[in-house]
């Protein structure tokens, strides 16, 4: 009886054994394919349309008090948009709090604009003919932040405040199924059936991860931006909903921001 | 109204290489929405490229060409400066026009 127990045993070892190392290598081959059909892809990645539309939102005068958005403050003064997405989440003395390139959107479609913000946040994600203006501008204010290297400032206090709380919200499990951010992203060479999910505890894969968002998601046909990205993985971690523009939602995107500095900045981008 | 393409157009050699993204759902008549009912077939039918009053690309698409469709195509005998101009029409005949110059 032990004998052939253990005889099992061995056997079953063996043959986890085979199929990991075939595994791992039909793993990498199918990654090195994955990327080649990005780079394929990137040529005429349709976020194009969302940044001109973006542009063209950000000019036109909109809202009951009818002004474009061109005397918005992203952080860099009214009306920059050149580079201000790599230094974004920020401190901002006129709201008194750290805010994200969205919440900041909000914050002017609201104060400037004069819309409410169930107006400005009428279609906060985009879904076919419903087509969001936010994720559109996202895309035009991202888009100018190219090739400019991340610097999120950790100066002012409620900066480094927000910084903590991010960290706090990255490890922090719960939910039924006891999940936290860090579960799915705190270890290298892990996936959600073809998907590489990035290591956001390593430098290197923080820096790709945040610099390639905003993008187009080529399976739902739409521009997604760090909001959804988030709202998403809240939805997936079966955590409660997150708010628009939230601290939560800020503190987590400060924590992520700051961990990419230094890393060159390439959005929108185009993924699976 | 649909939205605006985005051409571009460049000189490769003695070749123009244009590329186009366009603005539109494609949708497939497959689909079916929240409550059931099917999504009319609703996609871009016909598309044209011509430069200086010359077709030069004419296509016929159905529904297996993806949303927000990406064209690329090459074709000789123009010069830096000419003008691509693209249109395509769709299934309900909402059309749409645009056009670029060439880059040298």
């Amino acid at each position: 009886m032990m004998q052939w127990r253990g005889g099992a045993l061995m056997l079953g070892a063996a043959l986890v054994a085979v199929s990991v190392g075939a595994q791992a290598q039909s793993g990498g081959d199918t990654i090195k394919k994955i990327e080649e059909y990005r780079q394929a892809l990137a040529d005429g990645n349709p976020a194009d349309l969302w940044e001109a539309r973006g542009e063209d939102l950000w000019k036109q005068k909109r809202g009951p008090k009818n002004v474009s958005l061109e005397r918005c403050d992203l952080g860099k003064g009214p009306g920059v948009v050149k580079g201000a997405y790599a230094e974004l989440p920020r401190y901002f003395a006129d709201a008194d709090r750290v805010m994200d390139l969205e919440s900041r959107l909000l914050h002017c479609m609201t104060t400037q604009q004069g819309m409410t913000r169930a107006e400005a946040l009428k279609v906060p994600f985009g879904d076919g003919e419903k087509r969001s203006d936010m994720e559109a501008l996202s895309a035009y204010v991202a888009g100018e932040s190219r090739g400019v290297k991340m610097n999120v400032s950790q100066a002012h206090a409620k900066e480094r405040q927000a910084y903590a709380l991010g960290q706090k919200l990255f490890y922090y499990r719960g939910g039924p199924h006891d999940f936290a951010c860090a579960t799915c992203h705190g270890e290298a060479n892990k996936r959600i059936r073809l998907q590489d999910l990035p290591n956001l505890t390593e430098t290197k894969d923080a820096q790709k991860a945040y610099t390639t968002w905003p993008a187009y998601r080529v399976s739902q046909g739409e521009l997604r931006t760090m909001q959804w990205r988030l709202n998403d993985c809240f939805r997936q971690q079966r955590f409660p909903f997150l708010e628009f523009g939230s601290d939560t939602s800020v503190a987590l995107l400060t924590f992520l921001a700051r961990n990419a500095n230094g890393a060159e900045f390439n959005a929108p981008a185009i993924k699976r | 109204m649909a939205d605006p393409m985005r051409i571009r157009a460049k000189m490769e050699g003695d070749k123009t290489v244009v590329r186009v993204l366009m603005s539109h759902e494609m949708e497939t008549g497959q689909r079916k929405d929240s409550a059931g009912k099917t999504i009319p077939a609703m996609f871009i039918q016909e598309v044209t490229a011509t430069c200086n009053g010359k077709t030069v690309l004419s296509a016929q698409w159905g529904t297996s060409i993806s949303k927000n469709p990406y064209l690329q195509f090459a074709f000789s005998g123009a010069k830096a400066g000419d003008k691509v101009v693209v249109s395509w029409v769709d299934s309900k005949g909402d059309k749409r026009t645009d056009e670029a110059a060439i880059a040298a």
